[in-house]
């Protein structure tokens, strides 16, 4: 299975057009925040941004903890799949995770990402794809 | 969120308390620009000074803010203290998003906390938080201070001010999130004289979606258009540096104070070619632009002996190129960076400060003022007097750069050398290019080169016909006020067209604004003009200093007789625009 990566986060410019297109087009919200991935950046801005996404763990400690079965793990490589008719907002997942990856908005609804891949296009600088696990981030694009 | 009243946060910090006012008008002021001004005139009082703490420093963003890409803009109205009147400057960064995610349609700050402090607001809070501690700090020591104390790391925006604006100079600049700033006309001081060190804009808050395709459809249109075709690239390439050498080569690109328009022997080194070979560190975006045409260059600096080096990162761009570079004297855009870094640090108007620096190096040369008034040897092309110096402009050290912080032509005249103080309503910007943008400039309502497109017009041949001319000013500033209440980045007018902005309203559910455009730029053009002349305005006495008629361009020497036709015709024309309604 194909899983999301933010690879060459060293070319990021903080547009945040990903946050905004996850947001947007995975969650139907206009928001740069309740979103799979977040830009911030890195220790003020003058060292450059960094980005927190799931990281895809497997097994996924947020699926272990989540009491409802609303985040389970994914078929094969890590993370998990969301069914938001499930979550009871317990908050329990966004402990779980080890790397802060887990966001909840005003109603203690969580945002997480789904490995889709539908916010790769929208990176202006190529930072983001969607690959099999062990794989990504070995192309190394030249610059003409 | 989708709304047609303007949802305001109105904060006074001699109370300390704010509230939320919601206020109807969407379809004549649009936001941003017609926005700022409508809330002027409810909350602004014209016969009070700009340090008055009753006077409001407002900051507005427009209906597409935040739903479009390139609706990145943040307008901020307020009482300049360069000219006393009604000014607008405009900034990105995360400001606008910021704001969208907080909530607001506007930011209004009135009243003057008894402590310098900082103001922390977003949907869900509003804090004042005193910090005398930071009184006294430069720009870089504020910020780093300030990511510790404010909440929301990533999805916030920084607003701050250096020594400058708490020492009341007139082209104090508001720094915003690092690498931009509500940068000229003094905007900084207005936040000092409110004892407001700093401003955090939490974006915590997210929206539904508008219902049906419209919205999406629209979206991608414009994303596409912006991200597949070469109508950006000049911005994201090059940048906005890429000009240097192109306005070198026509003969109008300001050198050492104006006295030349090109330097074929040092153009070479501050050419936006140079910078990106040489000094390009990286790039960076203001929130929701995909173009990202900030460019960040590299400073490293010998600071000790023994290989002892540290290195900053500086945002360069046509203007401080000019203006800290071309217009001091400079080959050398290392040279240049450490210059911007300095006027940075001090929170001063890159563009007024190195104008100003220019104007005293040549009175200085002249023998108007000596080393008594300048404290340190100014001459163009020597950057370690200059370093001094904007150090002093920041501090307002003594009487001299009290005087020019409070604008060149304020030192001019106690100096003399009214005659080669480049100002063309405030220091000029980097421009040389003909009679068109100096009328353009001095008379326009930024007296900036983005109010019209003078300075291009100058490029290419044109009959001089006044009226004509005039008319296109006005024309142009009407469809202006339309992109910047929306807030659009000027950089992209060539993507946002009318019937794109209609577009974008009704997918959104504006229809109203949609359906009345056109008329909603000449009104919000028009009360920015009455708000100007009932803050002090006089048009017909603009000047045009002397050293602009001796400039010579590609086309040859000014034509001096046509440029007063014409800014006698502008001027004119500025009196009818403001004019009071039923004062016909
Ligand atoms: S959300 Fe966090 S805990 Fe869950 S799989 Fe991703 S990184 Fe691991
Ligand atoms: S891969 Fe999908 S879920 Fe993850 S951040 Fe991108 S758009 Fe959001
Ligand atoms: S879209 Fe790309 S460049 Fe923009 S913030 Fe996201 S990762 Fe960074």
């Amino acid at each position: 299975m194909k899983t999301f990566f933010a690879s060459r986060m060293e070319r990021c410019i903080g547009c945040q057009s990903c946050s905004l297109a996850c947001a947007r087009l995975v969650h139907k919200r206009l928001s740069w925040h309740t979103a799979g991935i977040r830009i911030g950046s890195s220790g003020g801005i003058s060292t450059g941004f960094e980005a927190r996404v799931c990281l895809a763990c497997d097994p996924p400690p947020c699926a272990a903890a989540c009491p409802t079965g609303s985040l389970s793990p994914r078929k094969e490589d890590g993370g998990v799949k969301q069914d938001r008719k499930l979550c009871i907002r317990c908050g329990k997942c966004v402990a779980a995770c080890p790397v802060n990856a887990i966001v909840v908005d005003e109603l203690n609804n969580p945002y997480m990402c789904l490995h889709c891949g539908r916010c790769v296009p929208y990176c202006p600088h190529d930072c983001l794809e969607l690959a099999v696990k062990g794989q990504a981030n070995f192309v190394q694009e030249v610059a003409e | 969120m989708i709304r047609n009243d303007f949802r305001i946060l109105l904060v006074d910090l001699t109370i300390r308390k704010a509230h939320i006012v919601d206020l109807p008008g969407r379809e004549t002021y649009i936001g941003g620009s017609g926005l700022a001004a409508m809330l002027f005139e409810k909350y602004g009082d014209p016969g009070a000074g700009w340090s008055d703490p009753k006077q409001p420093l407002i900051f507005a963003i427009g209906p597409l803010t935040g739903y479009f890409p390139l609706m990145s803009k943040t307008v901020c109205g307020f009482l300049s203290p360069y000219h006393g009147q009604y000014a607008e400057s405009h900034a990105g960064g995360r400001s606008a998003l910021a704001l969208r995610f907080a909530d607001m349609d506007a930011l209004v700050i009135t009243g003057k906390a008894s402590v310098p402090c900082v103001l922390s607001v977003g949907s869900r809070h509003m804090d004042i938080k005193d910090a005398p501690f930071l009184w006294g700090k430069d720009v870089f020591t504020t910020g780093k201070m300030l990511r510790h104390m404010l909440p929301g790391s990533g999805h916030r925006s920084i607003l701050r001010i250096g020594p400058a604006g708490e020492n009341g100079s007139a082209y104090a600049c508001i720094n915003v999130d690092t690498y931009r700033h509500f940068g000229r006309l003094g905007s900084g001081s207005v936040m000092g004289a409110k004892n407001l060190k700093a401003i955090a804009i939490v974006g915590d808050a997210s929206f539904p979606l508008p219902e049906g395709k419209a919205y999406a459809k629209c979206f991608h249109e414009i994303y596409d258009q912006v991200t597949e075709t070469t109508m950006m690239s000049k911005y994201h390439d090059l940048g906005t540096a890429g000009n240097v050498a192109a306005l070198d080569a026509l003969k109008s690109l300001p050198w050492r104070n104006l006295q030349a328009t090109s330097d074929p022997g040092r153009i070479e080194g501050i050419s936006g070619e140079r910078f990106a070979k040489d000094m390009l560190l990286r790039n960076a975006a203001c929130s929701g632009c995909p173009v990202g045409c900030i460019h960040i260059g590299y400073l490293r600096e010998k600071f000790m002996a023994d290989n002892r080096y540290l290195y900053r990162q500086v945002a360069y761009d046509y203007e401080p190129i000019f203006s800290l570079g071309s217009m001091l004297g400079f080959g050398d855009g290392f040279k240049v960076l450490g210059l911007m870094d300095a006027v940075e640090r001090e929170g001063l108007d890159c563009m007024s400060g190195g104008v100003a620096l220019a104007w005293a190096t040549e009175a200085l040369e002249k023998g108007l003022i000596t080393e008594a008034e300048t404290l340190t040897p100014l001459a163009f092309g020597e950057p370690e007097g200059y370093k001094a110096a904007i150090r002093h402009l920041g501090a307002a050290t003594n009487e001299f750069y009290r005087l020019l912080a409070q604008g060149t032509l304020v030192a001019a005249k106690r100096y003399k050398g009214e005659d080669f103080a480049c100002v063309l309503g405030q220091e000029m910007a980097g421009y040389a290019t003909g009679e068109t943008f100096f009328v353009s400039e001095a008379l326009s309502f930024r007296h900036s080169h983005l109010d019209s497109s003078a300075y291009s017009a100058d490029q290419k041949a044109q009959d001089k016909d006044a009226a004509k001319i005039v008319a296109g000013f006005v024309k142009d500033e009407a469809s202006r006020c339309v992109l910047t209440s929306m807030v659009g980045c000027l950089f992209a007018r060539g993507v946002f067209t009318e019937e794109r902005m209609k577009d974008a309203l009704n997918s959104l559910g504006y229809q109203g604004v949609a359906a009345n455009l056109s008329q909603a730029g000449e009104a919000i053009q028009k009360l920015r003009w009455r708000l100007r002349m009932r803050t002090g305005l006089n048009p017909m006495a603009a000047k045009i200093p002397k050293r602009y008629a001796e400039v010579v361009t590609w086309k040859g020497p000014i034509d001096t007789v046509y440029m007063e036709q014409l800014r006698q015709a502008y001027a004119a024309r500025l009196l009818e625009l403001g004019r009071e309604e039923g004062l016909e």
